[in-house]
């Protein structure tokens, strides 16, 4: 295998550096007015100040509803987009300036996994056209037999017959077009892939189908996965740890279980009793208040705390000061002045 | 009590260039007054087309209903003339959809779209029309209606957008409201605002509510009874806490192995379902989910199973080793 591999050699996780370490990242869009003279005036904070790190073969989540900064939050890290402001370390380097050449050797290392398995995928080409592309890019198996021989056994490795190559992506489900979308993604060899709500669009029992297929292949190649998704239940199950976002900041980062059983900050809270849970007498049994209001713009985000106006335990300090996230117990962090 | 709908052996298929696809291929059940039921399934199942067919909603071609009836309210809806029909719809039945963007009229204001309802079914003048509307955009929860009722479509959020929905719904009284997943295109705390309104008002107005989603926790929630899909036929029927504690077909128990939960932690792999649902323009005399089904014999090709009770009280399923299955998971747990 490539250089790329080797290095991913595993050692003890706490003595590691991580392997992504996010630091004050800030984007914001500019929303301009004019058609010859563009005039700024105003910009939509869609990540405002995050940091988060992610540990070598962690799969690390990434939840929060739309509008939240989560998809921009992955766009950055993959740097398809500049950030505003902060530090995005990969491997100990940072890439938030990196210039286009520098980019094109980085993003053999970091791939990404799209939701919609319809729109992803080039209809005019074939699947293995789609799946040999990335190895021309990157000039990895020059020979043409040996490539075709590749992207024969990616189709394998993604639970997909090999004559599958020779199809076009209108041939296939959706379950079987999102495969290939991995399939992609893996050809490169990568070490780290984001994926952008990658089974959001699929029916349950296909969902599951392509969850496991994941989870064997983080094992199988050492992955390490963000994983950005609003489907609650789905991080709890992949996921080792998870990082709320709400209007472009973390509000609460702790390990899958302590979030999910735990939760102090009361956005989380909110969120997860928003969730049914498939059993009627657990459910006959809960009784929660849905929570009010809808998530403010993030043109004009409120003052202080942005969860103070929909927050059922905000006092007045909320209004002014930003809570930063503290680590109330190890490894759980929170951001909410109110919660001890 | 009889029933307030009953459906009978309806049958829907769409003529496309692949072959004939039989999308709800003979479906009954009925709905009781006040009674909230879930129809489930996966994309393809026929839980839409189901319920756009008891609409009539069906676009011609290429789709046609090709049998069944609809009693409601003592009438066959099959049978109605299209004005008469128009009157149901809207009027004694309201529909809620999954995309309020795309069904909302985007150049009329929200208050015009309300008061056209009541107009059109009520035959009251402009000015009670907008009174009542006033009042449809407080029972759903918009505040500042006279503001809101001037507004139009893309000037609201879709969780408010929905909640204008449900107030078309309301307009006239329904006794019934079919809602097509109607809270899959909000967020979380979205959806809970939505769905607790719906639980709310049809509770209080005695409406019946016929509810079509993939989420499985949304129907445990909210769900008397539940229906589920399978390659246009109910392959599972019954009370809500039956069916998800005690199913008796084995494409409803694969189907709840194989969501994570929420509230529990991760304890081994999903189970999946293995294999895609099958082609609806191929579909044999045999039972449809035998290809994917770990309980399947050679003589589940042979013929369709049949709705049979089985279990709980009122709880029905269409499988051949129903019977069996319970001694054989039984055995597995």
């Amino acid at each position: 295998m490539s250089v790329v591999a080797e290095a991913r050699v595993v050692a003890p996780q706490t003595s590691q550096r991580p392997l992504v370490e996010v630091r004050g990242l800030k984007m914001h869009f500019p929303i301009t007015e004019g058609i010859i003279a563009r005039r700024k005036i105003g910009e939509v904070k869609a990540v405002d100040g995050v940091n988060l790190t992610i540990g070598r073969g962690e799969t690390m989540g990434l939840v929060g509803e739309s509008g939240c900064g989560k998809t921009t939050m992955g766009r950055c890290i993959l740097r398809l987009e500049t950030p505003t402001e902060g530090e995005i370390l990969y491997d100990g380097v940072d890439i938030a300036g990196l210039d286009r050449k520098a980019l094109t050797a980085l993003r053999r290392r970091i791939q990404v996994i799209f939701q919609d398995p319809y729109s992803s995928l080039n209809p005019r080409q074939k699947v293995g056209t789609i799946l040999a592309e990335p190895m021309k890019v990157h000039g990895i198996e020059p020979d043409a037999t040996k490539r075709e021989a590749k992207v024969r056994e990616l189709l394998r490795t993604c639970g997909l017959n090999p004559n599958f190559a020779d199809r076009y992506p209108h041939e296939m489900s959706g379950g079987q077009r999102q495969r290939v979308g991995i399939a992609r993604a893996l050809a490169v060899d990568p070490e780290f892939i984001v994926c952008d709500e990658a089974v959001s669009a699929l029916d349950v029992s296909i969902q599951a189908q392509i969850i496991n297929l994941l989870e064997d292949l983080r094992e199988k190649f050492n992955l390490t996965y963000l994983f950005i998704a609003h489907d609650l239940s789905v991080v709890r199950h992949l996921c080792q740890r998870v990082a709320v976002m709400y209007l472009g900041h973390v509000v609460e980062l702790a390990s899958c279980d302590e979030v999910f059983d735990n939760p102090l900050h009361p956005y989380t809270k909110a969120l997860l009793a928003a969730v049914p849970v498939p059993d009627p007498t657990v459910e006959a049994d809960r009784s929660f208040q849905p929570l009010m209001g809808e998530v403010p713009s993030p043109i004009n985000p409120p003052p202080g705390c942005v969860f103070h106006p929909r927050c059922p335990i905000a006092v007045d300090n909320c209004r002014q000061i930003i809570p930063e996230l503290r680590e109330l117990r190890p490894g759980h962090w929170v951001a909410c002045s109110q919660v001890a | 009590m009889p029933p307030l709908l009953e459906v009978r052996n309806l049958r829907t298929e769409f003529r496309t260039g692949a072959g004939v696809v039989r999308a709800v291929d003979g479906v009954s059940y009925s709905v009781d007054p006040g009674e909230t039921v879930a129809v489930v399934g996966e994309s393809g199942s026929g839980k839409s087309v189901g319920a756009l067919s008891i609409l009539r909603l069906i676009p011609s071609p290429p789709g046609r209903v090709v049998g069944g009836e609809v009693i409601f309210g003592g009438r066959d809806l099959m049978k109605l003339s299209d004005a008469e029909m128009r009157e149901v719809r809207g009027g004694e039945i309201g529909m809620v959809f999954q995309e309020p963007m795309t069904s909302l009229n985007p150049v009329l204001s929200i208050g015009r779209q309300i008061t056209e309802m009541i107009e059109q079914h009520r035959g009251t003048d402009r000015a009670a029309a907008e009174k009542r509307a006033a009042e449809l955009l407080g029972l759903v929860g918009i505040a500042d209606a006279a503001r809101r009722l001037k507004q139009y479509p893309h000037q609201l959020s879709g969780g408010m957008r929905q909640r204008v929905m449900i107030a078309i719904a309301l307009a006239c009284e329904p006794k019934l409201i079919i809602a097509d997943e109607p809270t899959t295109a909000l967020d979380v705390t979205i959806q809970a605002q939505i769905l607790e309104l719906m639980q709310r008002l049809t509770h209080q107005l005695g409406v019946a509510l016929i509810v079509i989603t993939h989420n499985l926790g949304i129907v445990a929630r909210y769900a008397h009874r539940v229906n589920v899909m399978y390659a246009g036929r109910i392959v599972e029927s019954g009370p809500a806490a039956a069916i998800y504690h005690e199913p008796h077909h084995p494409y409803t128990m694969a189907l709840l192995k194989s969501v994570p939960r929420l509230d529990r932690p991760r304890q081994a792999r999903l189970d999946p379902i293995e294999g895609q649902p099958p082609d609806l323009t191929r579909l044999d005399r045999g039972c449809s989910f035998r290809a994917r089904c770990r309980f399947a014999l050679e003589s589940c090709a042979q013929a369709t199973p049949h709705l049979d009770p089985i279990g709980a009280p009122g709880q029905l399923a269409a499988c051949f080793r129903s019977g069996d299955l319970a001694l054989e998971t039984g055995r597995a747990a």
